[in-house]
Order: structure tokens, then sequence, then C-alpha cells
């Protein structure tokens, strides 16, 4: 479970979070769902200590991670895993060296073991027979995959997603949602999503954080989202005809 | 400005020095960076130090026109200047372009596309894993490189003398190998030291706090590169006062 209480975060003088309070629950998809621009991805880097939000605090699993230093939150650190909005794989490795590289440093795995472990990953993600590839050799959406496997190699405690599926089709969209659906019912683990997909929102969104302008807007889940009398969500969420005439239909 | 980029350099090299999370890893590091350091400089170093020599002979066969000194006084100075300046310092400075740029940059586009943020989500000190082995690579090759650009700045030297006609080849042996100093060696192995630092944490800084896209990359490679040989030339005047 992660909790986080009132977090203020500004760039100069652009405030870009006002006062963000939420808890993500273990065990379900967490998602934080905005418009381009309303501060998803710096409240995730918020979340995981990538960036330090002027007021607030972030506790994982009652831990105050905020309080900490470097060295305090490693163990923390070493559940987590994070898919970034541009992927951010190592650019001098090769996909199997991307996602083995955790294993290399905090395991004790023969060579063996770990490529048998980056494999079952790159399956998951549907992504076979690509391992020596580097990432420039990739497509947008192979990286978003490899991102995604490169995330869950260490068997992550607190997964955190960046728009896993934007640049992928729709199919390989639905794969990537059920899969992080799955494993995170599977290992019980706390998954927080970002992401603009509608797909998604109605597919695997427990629990629902709207971010409008750096505020909380909304909290919810799917089988409440489409009832919502809040305009700007419901704006959101009914901004294309073809979700305006299914509405109608509910 | 200056107090607040060397504090941060100063922390920057304190978390690059922390005990490595598995020295296996590092080590594999370490390595790359000596071959990329050592053997990718090799040809430039050869080059440089080939030149460095046949010029410092002839322009000084130029200058001792007198008939009351011996020719192969061309040797000794040759062979001073070489050890003392022209190839550590010169060297450095060239290899502070190819090695420095190349380290600031490569730092500074895993900044710029977030891979040392995904270091540090992994748990990873990310100073120690890219600016420590960069650091003893850089350490550990470029005295052996100034050690190789001295014997070829003496050979080029030796080419040059007797190609021009500026002191005949046994004139110069005689002056290379008469009153020789040893602590000329020590200085030049201890400014190779002293640089191969310079360079690589001065670059590693740059690119480590680029911000921005891929043209602040660019800059901070500029900056890396610029920094560094404006700090060789203050260590080198540094080395030679307390030294000589
Ligand atoms: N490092 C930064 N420096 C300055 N401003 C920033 C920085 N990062 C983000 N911002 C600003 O914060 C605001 C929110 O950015 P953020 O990346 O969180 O948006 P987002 O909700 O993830 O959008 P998108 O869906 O397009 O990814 C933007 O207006 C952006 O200009
Ligand atoms: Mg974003």
């Amino acid at each position: 479970m992660i909790e986080i209480k009132d977090i203020n975060k500004s760039f100069g003088d652009k405030q870009v979070l006002k006062g963000i309070s939420a808890v993500f629950n273990q065990g379900m998809s967490n998602l934080i769902i905005g418009g381009s621009g309303s501060g998803k991805t710096t409240l995730l880097k918020c979340i995981v200590g990538l960036h330090e939000p002027e007021k607030g605090e972030v506790l994982y699993s009652n831990q105050n991670f905020t309080a900490m230093d470097f060295e305090q939150r490693i163990p923390i650190r070493k559940e987590i895993g994070m898919l970034f909005q541009n992927s951010a794989l190592f650019d001098s490795m090769t996909v199997e060296e991307n996602i083995i590289f955790p294993l290399n440093l905090f395991t004790e795995m023969s060579l063996s073991e770990k490529r048998d472990r980056a494999n079952y990953c790159l399956d998951k993600v549907n992504l076979k027979n690509t391992n020596k590839l580097f990432p420039s050799e990739l497509s947008g959406g192979m990286k978003k995959r490899v991102g995604i496997a490169r995330a869950i190699t260490m068997q992550p405690k607190y997964l955190f997603c960046d728009e896993p599926n934007s640049g992928l089709d729709p199919k390989t969209s639905i794969v990537i949602d059920e899969l992080i659906k799955d494993i995170t019912e599977e290992n019980n683990i706390t998954t927080v999503v970002v992401t603009h997909d509608m797909n998604s929102v109605m597919g695997i969104g427990d629990n629902i954080l709207f971010l409008h302008n750096g505020e909380k807007w909304w909290q919810g889940s799917n089988k409440e989202i489409a009832h919502t009398d809040n305009p700007e969500l419901n704006s959101f969420v009914f901004a294309s005809k073809f979700m305006q005439a299914a509405k109608e239909k509910l | 400005m200056i107090f607040h980029h060397l504090g941060k350099y100063i922390l920057l090299l304190q978390a690059s020095f922390k005990k490595p999370e598995k020295f296996k890893v590092y080590w594999s590091e370490i390595m790359r960076e000596m071959v990329s350091i050592g053997i990718g400089s090799l040809g430039i170093v050869c080059i440089i130090s080939v030149f460095i020599g046949g010029v410092s002979t002839v322009q000084t066969a130029f200058q001792l026109v007198s008939n009351l000194i011996p020719r192969s006084i061309i040797g000794g100075i040759t062979r001073d200047s070489a050890i003392l300046e022209f190839s550590p310092t010169i060297t450095s400075l060239v290899l502070a372009g190819r090695v420095g740029s190349s380290i600031a940059s490569q730092i500074g586009t895993m900044r710029v596309t977030e891979q040392i943020d995904a270091l540090e989500i992994m748990g990873v000190n990310a100073p120690g894993y890219l600016i420590l082995p960069k650091i003893i690579g850089g350490v550990t090759m470029f005295p052996l490189l100034i050690i190789l650009s001295i014997c070829l700045s003496l050979f080029g030297g030796y080419i040059a003398g007797s190609a021009s006609g500026a002191v005949s080849s046994n004139d110069f042996i005689i002056g290379l190998t008469t009153d020789f100093n040893p602590l000329f060696a020590r200085i030049a192995l201890i400014k190779a030291l002293v640089f191969a630092f310079i360079i690589t944490s001065v670059s590693a800084y740059q690119g480590y706090y680029t911000s921005g896209g891929a043209l602040e990359v660019g800059q901070a490679s500029t900056r890396g590169v610029v920094m560094s040989c404006i700090i060789i030339l203050c260590a080198d005047y540094l080395i030679a006062q307390l030294m000589l």
C-alpha cells in the first residue's frame, strides 16, 4: 500500500501539483488519469522520489519514504519497478542486458537463470527473439514493452507504469493491460498506472484518480466513472463522439 | 557561483566513491572504460606525439645556431621538454577533447533520456556506477598513454633531426642519454594521473547535471572539454611550481 499526503510540487513559480492526497491499495490497479500536462508524470516521479515535493509525504507500507535519505531508500527502491513514459532503456545494452541488469547487480543468479528470467519476462510482454537487439533497433511500442519487462524482472512489490500503452496497437495494448492486472493480482502488489487510454480505464481501473490542473479532481472506480456528473471528468472521459454514443446507450 | 559548482562537484565525487553494490559489475565496466580510453586513444596519441617530437627537435635546432654549443644538446632539450611538458600536457589537452567530450555526452544523454533516473529507481548508486569506472579507467590508462607518447616524441625527434639534417642521429642519441633527471619522469607521471582525474571527473560532472535535451547535451560536452582544459593548465602550473 502506498499513501500520499498533501503533495505539492512546483517548477520555478509554476505550481504543478496542488495538495494531492490519495491511497493506492495493494492487489489492485490504481490509475492516474488526466489531460496532457495535468501533472501525472510529475506526481508519479514525486511518489518514487525522482522529484522531491516541497510539501507532503509519501508512505510505502507506512514507512515515510520522503523523510529517508538515499541509503535508507535503497531497500524500498529494490522493490520498485518502473516504466518511464519514454521507456528510458539503457541504450548501450541489448534488450537482454537491459532486463538482466538489475539481476546482475542485486542477485547471485547464474547466467542461465538470468537468461531464463529475461526470456520469461520478454515472453510476458509478447516479445520473443529480440534479446540481442539494441534499443535503437526497436520501435516505440517495442521499447515500451521492453521497459515493462525490465520493470518486472525483480518481481517488484510496487509497480509504476507511465503510459504503458501509448504507442501500442489496440490489441497489444489490451495484452499489456491484462499483464499489468495479472501481475498485480497474482503477486498482490501495489500498481500505479498513469494513462489517458480510455480502454485501460474501463478495463483495469479499480481505483482511478483524475487530475485536473494539478489538483485531485475526482477519485473512484471504473464502474462509477461512467455515471459521474463531474463536468471536467465527463468531458475527459467522453471526449470522442464514439464514447458519447456509447454513453447514451448505457 | 564557483563555490556552488565546486561544492556540487565534490558531493558528486563523494557519491561516486561509495562502496560498489557489486564488484563484478563494476569490474566489467572498468575494463570497458579502460579499453575505450586506452585503446581508443592510441591512434591520436601516436600521431600527435611523433609530430610534437619532430617539431620540437627542428625548432630547437633552429634556435641553437651558435657553434659553441654542441649539437647533442638538442637531443637533451627535446627529451626534457617532451617528458616535462609536451607529452603530458599536450596529449592530455587533446585527450580532453576526445575522452572528455565522449564522457560528458554519454552521461548527459543518459540524464536527458531518464536512464539515470532509471538507475536510481532500481536502487543503483548512479554516480558510482557511471563515474567511478571512468575515473579508474582514465587514471590507469593515462600514465601508460603518456609513457608511450614520450617514447614516440623522442622517436619523432630522432627521425626529424636526421631527416632535416638539423642534428645527426649520433648527436641526438648522445643528447638523449646524458644528464637524465629522473625527477622529470616522476613529474610526467604525476601530471598524467592528475590530468586523467580532471578530465574524467570534470566532464562527468558536466554530463551528470545536464538538463533539457539534445542541445543541452552538446553544450555540456563543450563545457566539459573547455573546463577540463582550463583546469589542466592551472594544475600544470601548480605541479611545475610545487615540484621543480
Ligand atoms: N522538469 C520540469 N521542469 C519544468 N517544468 C516541468 C518539468 N516537468 C514537468 N513540468 C511541467 O509540469 C507540468 C506537468 O507535466 P507532466 O509531465 O507531469 O504532465 P503529464 O500529465 O504527465 O502530461 P502527459 O500526459 O503529456 O505526459 C507541465 O506543464 C510541464 O510543463
Ligand atoms: Mg506524462
